[in-house]
């Protein structure tokens, strides 16, 4: 029988919930690294016991964990498990080490961004906020950074180098923080098209290179943001969050700031699919893993309120691809809910019929294992919950 | 011998349970027992200090026999009863929050 494995990353550590394909009981591991905040963990498409998880402190800074055996131990790639000294060769706590390109010979110069007053500030590393492992070698991962920039690992981890031409673009000047910080959270790897990627970044907008990173364009045509000095402009735009159905690539769904979004041509232009939601403000948004047009959201009441309108919290499905949604309650709190679902707390497994995931910043976890049509809490009093990421296997 | 006190983050990182102990050869400073302690305990690269100032991350701060030294020049010789191992060297995360 199949197995679902959710990697949950907190405020204050991470957790492993795992069931079998009925998804009716969970075994809960952790807290795995108590104490430091889990921004995000993910599993290698090509081998689902390589996890790699980005661990963060305000104190101590970026460390980057990575586990071979499906979450059980853990270690910091180039220093083996059991060994505290790195061994001759090997890199010494190079995992760590996030620095960005500042050579000359990469392109394009590289630039200050806005800062929250409008003036240039020069980039300034913090955390690691998203790891997208290759969808074929497990060895290669892709990180999105905040102060925002694409970092990418070829030997599991070890050492990281920064992707600098989409830094290198040049529209870096108009990028801009977001409340959570200037932060690249989003990196879809296209699985149809070799070497076309896909990233977002709060405050900038949607990014998408064809040639596996060289070179990126801004994707943000329709997007429409009055907060800015130019809704309309080519960067600038609060993206939160971005999905792709896996079987239909070309088809990306977003949620901004405000405005529930699709694009239909890998991004080249955007239409507005909010419809009848009760407010179209959110951070998550995901697919059904089988149905290209089921879309979930969490609609949370506005950017200065982040909970859910009138206490109830309600997962929004669309089975058409937007406009038309169904709120989805049963099993959820429809009384006195204050919580937030953040940008990366959602996630689907690929089981028939397909269970879908959340994790709340009052602790919880909710699955459904129909699709969406009810929901039970595996767990209800976890630290908050930063980051959820299913695997199937 | 030399003694350090790591806060508890650290000691998790490094796998270490209370005081860890280094051997210096030469003058005993933050310097010196930073440079030790990396090299004892790699996974703590980039932890105390940035990887690319080589500073003190701004949220701890070095203490030894009652004084702060967390503004000292880190090549400043530290204390004698810290080279000589009768006190330790206090790494101490900031109390901001947490």
């Amino acid at each position: 029988m199949s197995t679902v494995r959710l990697l949950v990353g907190t405020r204050k550590g991470a957790f492993v919930l795992t069931a079998d394909g009925k998804r009716e009981k969970w075994d809960v591991s952790g807290p795995h690294f108590a104490g430091w905040e889990i921004y995000h963990m993910k599993g290698s498409p090509a081998d689902p016991n390589r996890l790699y998880a980005s661990q963060t402190s305000g104190w101590f800074g970026q460390i980057i964990q990575r586990s071979d055996d499906g979450g059980k131990t853990w270690f910091q790639p180039g220093t083996p498990p059991d060994e505290t000294t790195g061994s001759e060769g090997t890199p010494r706590g190079e995992s760590n080490k996030f620095v960005y390109d500042t050579s000359a010979e990469r392109g394009a110069p590289l630039t200050t961004h806005q800062w929250y007053d409008g003036t240039q500030h020069p980039w300034e590393f913090k955390r690691v906020w998203h790891l997208e492992p290759s969808l074929g070698d497990p060895d290669t991962v892709y990180a999105g950074v905040e102060d925002a920039a694409l970092f990418r690992t070829t030997n599991g981890g070890q050492t990281w180098e920064e992707l600098s031409g989409l830094r290198g673009h040049g529209t870096g000047p108009q990028w801009q923080p977001g409340a959570g910080g200037m932060c690249l959270h989003t990196i879809l790897l296209d699985p149809k098209t070799e070497g076309r990627i896909f990233i977002a970044i709060s405050a900038a907008g949607a990014f998408r290179s064809d040639d596996a990173g060289k070179t990126w364009k801004p994707i943000n045509k329709g997007l429409k943001s009055p907060y800015i000095p130019n809704p309309e402009a080519e960067v600038g735009h609060c993206v939160h969050h971005i999905t792709q159905p896996k079987s239909r690539p070309e088809l990306l769904y977003m949620q901004k700031h405000w405005d529930v979004m699709r694009s239909d041509n890998a991004g080249e232009s955007w239409t507005e699919v909010s419809g009848n939601l009760p407010t179209d403000f959110g951070f998550v948004i995901d697919v059904h893993a089988h149905e290209p047009e089921t879309i979930y959201v969490v609609p949370i009441k506005s950017d200065g309120e982040h909970f859910p309108p009138d206490g109830k919290l309600r997962v929004y499905r669309s089975m058409m691809g937007g406009n038309e949604w169904e709120e989805l309650t049963r099993g959820l709190p429809q009384s006195n809910c204050f919580v937030n679902v953040l940008r990366d707390a959602m996630s689907v497994d690929s089981l028939d019929k397909c269970g879908v995931y959340f994790g709340t910043t009052g602790g919880q976890v909710y699955s459904s294992a129909d699709a969406g049509d009810t929901w039970a809490p595996i767990v209800r009093d976890l630290p908050a919950v930063l980051s959820v990421e299913a695997q199937t296997f | 011998m030399i003694r350090v006190v790591l806060p508890p983050h650290l000691r998790g990182l490094a796998r270490v349970k209370g005081e860890v102990t280094l051997d210096i050869e030469g003058t005993v400073s933050v310097l010196s027992v930073l440079d030790a302690l990396e090299a004892k305990y790699p996974m703590l690269e980039g932890t105390i200090r940035d990887h690319v100032t080589r500073q003190r991350r701004p949220f701890l701060r070095f203490f030894a026999c009652e004084e702060d030294l967390s503004h000292e020049s880190l090549d400043t010789p530290l204390p004698e009863a810290v080279a000589s191992g009768k006190e330790p060297l206090l790494i101490v995360g900031a109390i901001a929050g947490g």
